[in-house]
């Protein structure tokens, strides 16, 4: 569904993503790993399309079709949508009109909000004084009303109490195994998801299928998410960069 | 006998106002005085009827406490429908109520500016609105001032008087007939609250871009009395220019003025509201939502804390949409005495290029999220506004043009 090519990204004048590749298969959910700064959230807002992550070479596609300087609008109705981690506030446009809206009137903005219990904040402007956790929640309503192919979730657990991410990864889960139509022009039933996550809690309730680890604003390593996810958890992401280091030492020497 | 007042204003014929560029009353002629009276609302022309939709005014009498129309310089209407309050041209008002006389020119000085003076001197009529002591009116008055012959200038005199105790609504249309390429409107208001009494007092302004605006209002609050005031402005005018004033002279008096306008190619407006405490207590928040979508438009708000013990604040806030748009916000805090609490807040600029991609990442086309960015951004300057008008106005902000030319 989704390949990155040889991405390389600049941000504010300075090179984050350098040379990166990765697949995410459709059906298929795809993890990220990486410590701060690795340039895990820069990958998701260019794949996204925001301005301000400057492609400078390689590029993306999405279902075959290059999405590399799209306008994040074309992307969106070719069906990727995005939890953002710091979405911008908008005074004076309400949390209901913009679910409604998304949803291109094929939804019921007050029956989706019961379930992630958002009723209350319906009519509350988007964002402003949302805690961490409601934030989330209301990421994860609106791409419920968005309904994309592709998910892109830039740490759905952080900031959340535990009940919250029960609910939170069980409408992820939803989100991913849903029998509706997704909004991709395409319609394909299949969906993917690339997802960042720090502590890998996400992974309880998602069934994961591939994982990354992001160094240094590359791809240091792939593998089994769940070994992944232990192996960061025994050595540390130091451990990934000298076995990265290593590993093109090794290729140099050949 | 030539009065002290119309010596003044006599003297004044020639003065400019402080603000606002300086109109000649000479390119006007005089609104007529003598159009056909109507017996009620319904009984208008579908035109005028639509024309007064735009501006707010139900052509009913259904679920009003009152309806009141000014066209031109003729009375065409006015009728008490509720009870509790009291409508009638205050010319007549003039004739019933002999105290009525001493509340003539004390909120607005005649000699204020030259638009005030020509007001005076043509003893321009208006309407006269007094909800009675301890009343609570629960149906809105609704008044509108309608331009109907091209090149005509409008005089009006209004009065307000919100008895002790009493509660009411006023909401006031002013509006162009479609085709009117050229007029003038000037009008006085003065609104005087007494003790314990609330008012909310909308205005929506739809005049078009050939016509030129100066209001001049002023409210005068007792004691515990609190004033509630709207003002929507949305489509084209040429130029306009306002300042409405309250003085807060007893103690716990609440003000709110909320604004919101649209200046659109061609516009000039000069917005202001201002708040004067001069009582312990005595609390306002003057908010203002300012657009440009290619005209100019100043924010003015001014706070001046006369006495200890107060809390007010004010915020000017404008969007440009447009290169050719001007936004210009001048917030002022004017402190006398050292134990007030008083703020103010002050941005223009463009939209956020992040809100505006967050929402297309929803979908949204890029007009699509302005506009919904930019409604949600007036929206916030009306979040007072009576549930009748929501509706209204809702509709009216979805019709309007927010792309920047």
């Amino acid at each position: 569904m989704l390949e990155i090519e040889n991405l390389t990204v600049e941000v504010g004048g300075k090179d984050i993503l350098h040379d990166l590749s990765l697949t995410v298969m459709t059906g298929y959910t795809t993890v990220l790993f990486g410590p701060n700064g690795s340039g895990k959230s820069t990958l998701l807002m260019t794949i996204m399309g925001f301005s301000g992550y400057n492609v400078k070479s390689g590029r993306i596609l999405l279902n075959g079709e290059d999405i590399t300087h799209m306008p994040v609008n074309e992307r969106a109705k070719r069906g990727i949508g995005m939890m953002m981690q710091r979405p911008p506030n908008l005074m004076g446009v309400k949390l209901k009109d913009l679910v409604r809206v998304t949803g291109r009137g094929d939804i019921d903005p007050a029956v989706l909000a019961e379930e992630l219990d958002m009723t209350a904040f319906l009519d509350r402007d988007v964002n402003i004084g949302f805690s961490g956790g409601e934030i989330k929640r209301s990421e994860i309503l609106q791409l419920e009303a968005q309904n994309p192919c592709l998910l892109l979730l830039d740490e759905p657990e952080s900031g959340v109490d535990l009940v919250t991410i029960e609910k939170l990864g069980a409408k992820v889960h939803d989100l991913l195994q849903g029998t509706s139509h997704c909004a991709g022009w395409r319609q394909k039933s299949g969906k993917a998801a690339l997802i960042i996550t720090h502590t890998g809690q996400i992974l309880d309730y998602v069934e994961a299928d591939r994982g990354y680890v992001m160094c240094n604003g590359t791809v240091a390593c792939s593998g089994n998410p769940r070994e992944l996810l232990a192996e960061i958890r025994k050595m540390g992401y130091n451990e990934c960069i000298r076995c990265k280091i290593n590993r093109s030492n090794i290729k140099e020497n050949f | 006998m030539v009065s002290n007042d119309e010596k003044k204003a006599k003297d004044a014929l020639k003065k400019a106002a402080k603000f606002g560029e300086d109109i000649d009353l000479d390119d006007y002629n005089e609104g007529s005085r003598e159009l056909s009276v109507t017996g009620s609302f319904e009984e208008l022309s579908d035109d005028i009827k639509e024309t007064m939709m735009d501006a707010g005014i139900v052509p009913t009498e259904k679920g009003k406490a009152g309806n009141f129309l000014l066209m031109d310089n003729t009375v065409v209407h006015s009728a008490t429908i509720g009870s509790g309050v009291e409508l009638m041209p205050l010319s007549q008002a003039l004739k019933v109520h002999d105290w009525l006389k001493d509340y003539m020119w004390k909120a607005v000085m005649p000699d204020t500016d030259k638009y005030t003076a020509e007001t005076y001197l043509q003893n321009a009529d208006g309407y006269f609105i007094r909800a009675l002591p301890g009343a609570k009116v629960k149906l809105p008055v609704q008044t509108c001032l309608l331009l109907k012959n091209r090149n005509s200038k409008q005089y009006v005199h209004n009065v307000l008087i919100a008895e002790e105790g009493s509660d009411f609504e006023v909401v006031t249309g002013c509006a162009t007939s479609k085709g009117v390429e050229k007029g003038l409107h000037l009008g006085i208001s003065e609104f005087f609250l007494k003790k314990n009494s609330k008012l909310s007092f909308t205005m929506i302004h739809n005049w078009s871009e050939f016509i030129g605006v100066r209001p001049r209002s002023a409210i005068v609050m007792d004691e515990g009395a609190t004033f509630i005031n709207n003002y929507i402005a949305l489509k084209p005018v040429k130029t306009i220019q306002t300042y409405p004033t309250a003085f807060m002279n007893g103690k716990n008096g609440v003000c709110r003025f909320n604004s919101i306008a649209v200046a659109h190619p061609g516009s000039m407006m000069d917005l202001g509201s201002r708040a004067v405490l001069n009582a312990p207590g005595c609390r306002a928040e003057l908010i203002s939502r300012t657009i440009t979508t290619g005209g100019t438009v100043i924010a003015r708000g001014q706070l001046i804390g006369n006495s200890p013990g107060i809390k007010a604040h004010l915020e000017c806030k404008g969007l440009i949409l447009s290169d050719k748009g001007v936004q210009i916000a001048i917030p002022e805090l004017e402190a006398r005495v050292p134990d007030v609490e008083m703020t103010h807040e002050a941005a223009v600029g463009k939209i956020a290029q992040d809100q505006v991609e967050y929402l297309m990442s929803r979908g949204l086309s890029e007009e699509e999220a302005v506009g919904m960015i930019v409604r949600g951004f007036l929206d916030v300057g009306i979040r007072g506004i009576p549930d009748h008008l929501k509706a209204e106005i809702d509709k009216a902000l979805q019709e309007t043009d927010v792309r920047g030319s």
